[in-house]
Order: C-alpha cells, then structure tokens, then sequence
C-alpha cells in the first residue's frame, strides 16, 4: 500500500459532494445556469477523480467501461425516444406540449427527459475517452 | 470596479499565455492550460454568460487537462527545440490576428439594445418563453425545447466522438493490434493475471 493518506482520505471525502453537487446541477437546470451537459461533465470528473487516486483497475471495477459505453449510446436514445414518444403522441418530433394534458407539464417533463439524455450521453463519452487515454500506458491499480 | 477586474483578468490571460508559449516543460504548460481556461471562465462570469463559464471550467479546466496529463503519460516531459526558424510562422500568425483585430472594428459595439444578435429570435424568447414553456431559465428553455434539434445534434456529434476515440485508441484484453511485441506481451499477462484489466 502506498501512503498518500491525505489524499485518499480527502477523495473519499469529496467524490460524494461533487456526485450531489451534478445532481444539483442537473436538476436546477430550469432555475439556474447549468444542464445536462455541465451536470454530465462533473458527475464524470468524479470517477476520473477516482481513477486518478485509486487506480484505473479500482476504477473500472467500480464503473465498468462497458457501462461507460452504454451510457454513451442510451443518452442519445432516451433523447431521439423523447422525440419518437411525442410523435407517438400525435405531435410532432420534440414537441412536447403533447406530453401531458397541460402543455407547461409537457415542456417541464420533455426538457427534463431530454437533459437526463445529455447528462447520460456526456457522462458516458467522458469517463470512456478518459479509459481510453488512460488504459494506453501499464495500470498502476 | 467591473473595469479593474475586467483588466486583471486580461492582464493575467496575456501573462499565461506568454508563460505558455516560453515554458518547454509540457507537464507545466498542461497545468497553464488549465489556468487558461479558468480565466476564461472567469472573463466569461463577468460577461454574464455563466452557462458557458460553467462549462469552460469543467471542461476546459477539469477533464482537457487530466487528458492531457494522461497524454503526457506517454511521451517525453520536455518539447524539443523546433528545427527551423520562427519568422514565416510569426508572420502568418501576426497576419491572421491583425486581419481578426481589422474584422471587430466593423462589429457592432458591445452590450447596446439595437444590436443585430437582440433584434431576431431574441426577443421572443425573453418574452414569450415564460408562458410558452413556462421555466424560469431561459437558456434551458432555449437549449432544450426551442432548439431541441440542436441540442439533439450536439449530442449525437458527442456520441461520434466517443465512437472515433475507441476506434483509434481502444485498449485493453481484447486489443487485438497492440502497438509492438512488448505491448502484446503486457497485454497477455495483465489478461492473464486479472481479469479486470
């Protein structure tokens, strides 16, 4: 084991504050600046956090890159579904005052569906490009 | 007081990226870079454009420069002397940017009501977004509904660049061209050794 202590201690310590603080970020898109883009990003610079202290090998047991993957993919599918539900509905592709009988619910859940897609989709392609520069030299796990 | 910190931060990006370019140890111009991005931001803050500073910050500041580090991971600390002599290139860049600085003088002027980026679809988003979609943000408003097409494409490009990173550097177990024989070899004893990679 090696005996950067402080450091461990201290990620341990961050990496709950930074996931809430995407969640945070996501959810308050409709009040304040941030969406599922930014929420994305950050909810990744935790893992990468992660990966940087404990070691890549550590880091892929806790979130397989295969998961990475998926998640890269299914954003985009939760995004074009939101679009494929509306036209399902009788509307027209991403529009969502057809989602609910109140056409400010349906924007509310449409742009809310549509960010989770984002959030999913960056969170993914991020963690992955970084597996995938990382995994190019010997794993220090 | 907003010009003080207006010049202090423009002071401090020149001043970084003089340091930049003078400094030939990469894992300190990484480090640099990230600084560059953060006054980004931070000019962007005082520009009112939090969204975008919010981004620059993590992106540009956070996951650019941990892939950056990890790039350095693989080739040497020092950037070697360049082999020829800089004056052709000064020139295109002193060029370039005084064609760029020529192009502003016809912008329209910064922050007035009549410019041309407030009169077309700005308007109706400021006011009509409110009962139309019925969210306080109006970024999101924009970004998710009015220009859900848009953002639908930014993703799917994100989606693409992620296809394009795996096919260039996918790695691991079942990397089946490893860049030489000793890459081969790690490659069979990680695999064979643990499973996780």
């Amino acid at each position: 084991m090696d005996d950067r202590v402080i450091l461990r201690v201290g990620t341990k310590f961050l990496i709950p504050f930074i996931l809430l603080f995407a969640l945070y970020v996501q959810f308050h898109g409709d009040y304040g600046p941030g969406g599922g883009f930014q929420a994305g990003v950050i909810f990744a610079a935790a893992f990468v956090l992660y990966a940087l202290v404990y070691g890549l090998g550590h880091a892929k047991r806790v979130l397989p890159p295969l998961f990475a993957h998926t998640c890269s993919a299914l954003g985009v599918m939760i995004f074009a579904g939101t679009g494929v539900v509306t036209m399902l509905k009788g509307g027209l592709f991403l529009d969502y005052n057809v989602l609910l009988h109140d056409p400010h619910h349906g924007q509310h859940w449409g742009i809310f569906s549509v960010e989770f897609g984002v959030l999913v989709t960056v969170f993914g392609v991020m963690v992955s490009i970084f597996y995938a520069f990382a995994g190019r030299r010997r794993d220090e796990a | 007081m907003d010009a003080v910190v207006d010049i202090t931060v423009l002071a401090l990006l020149g001043v970084t990226a003089v340091a930049l370019l003078r400094i030939r140890n990469l894992v300190a111009v990484v480090m640099l870079s990230g600084i560059y991005s953060l006054l980004c931001a931070a000019l962007y803050t005082m520009l009112d454009a939090v969204d975008v500073a919010f981004t620059e910050a993590a992106v540009g500041a956070g996951i650019s420069t941990v892939l950056m580090l990890g790039t350095l991971s693989l080739v040497k600390r020092e950037e070697k002397k360049p082999a020829h002599r800089p004056i052709l290139p000064l020139f295109v860049v002193l060029v370039t940017g005084g064609v760029l600085i020529y192009g502003t003088s016809e912008m329209p002027p910064f922050g007035q009501a009549d410019n041309p980026a407030h009169l077309h679809v700005a308007p109706r988003y400021v006011e009509e977004s409110g009962h139309e979609i019925g969210m306080p943000n109006i970024v999101t408003s924009v970004l998710g509904s009015y220009r859900g097409y848009d953002t639908m494409g930014e993703t799917t490009v994100i989606f693409t660049a992620l296809v394009g990173v795996l096919l260039l550097l996918s790695t691991g177990p079942r990397n089946r061209r490893p860049w030489s024989a000793e890459e081969r070899k790690a490659d069979h004893d990680r695999a064979g050794t643990d499973p996780h990679g």
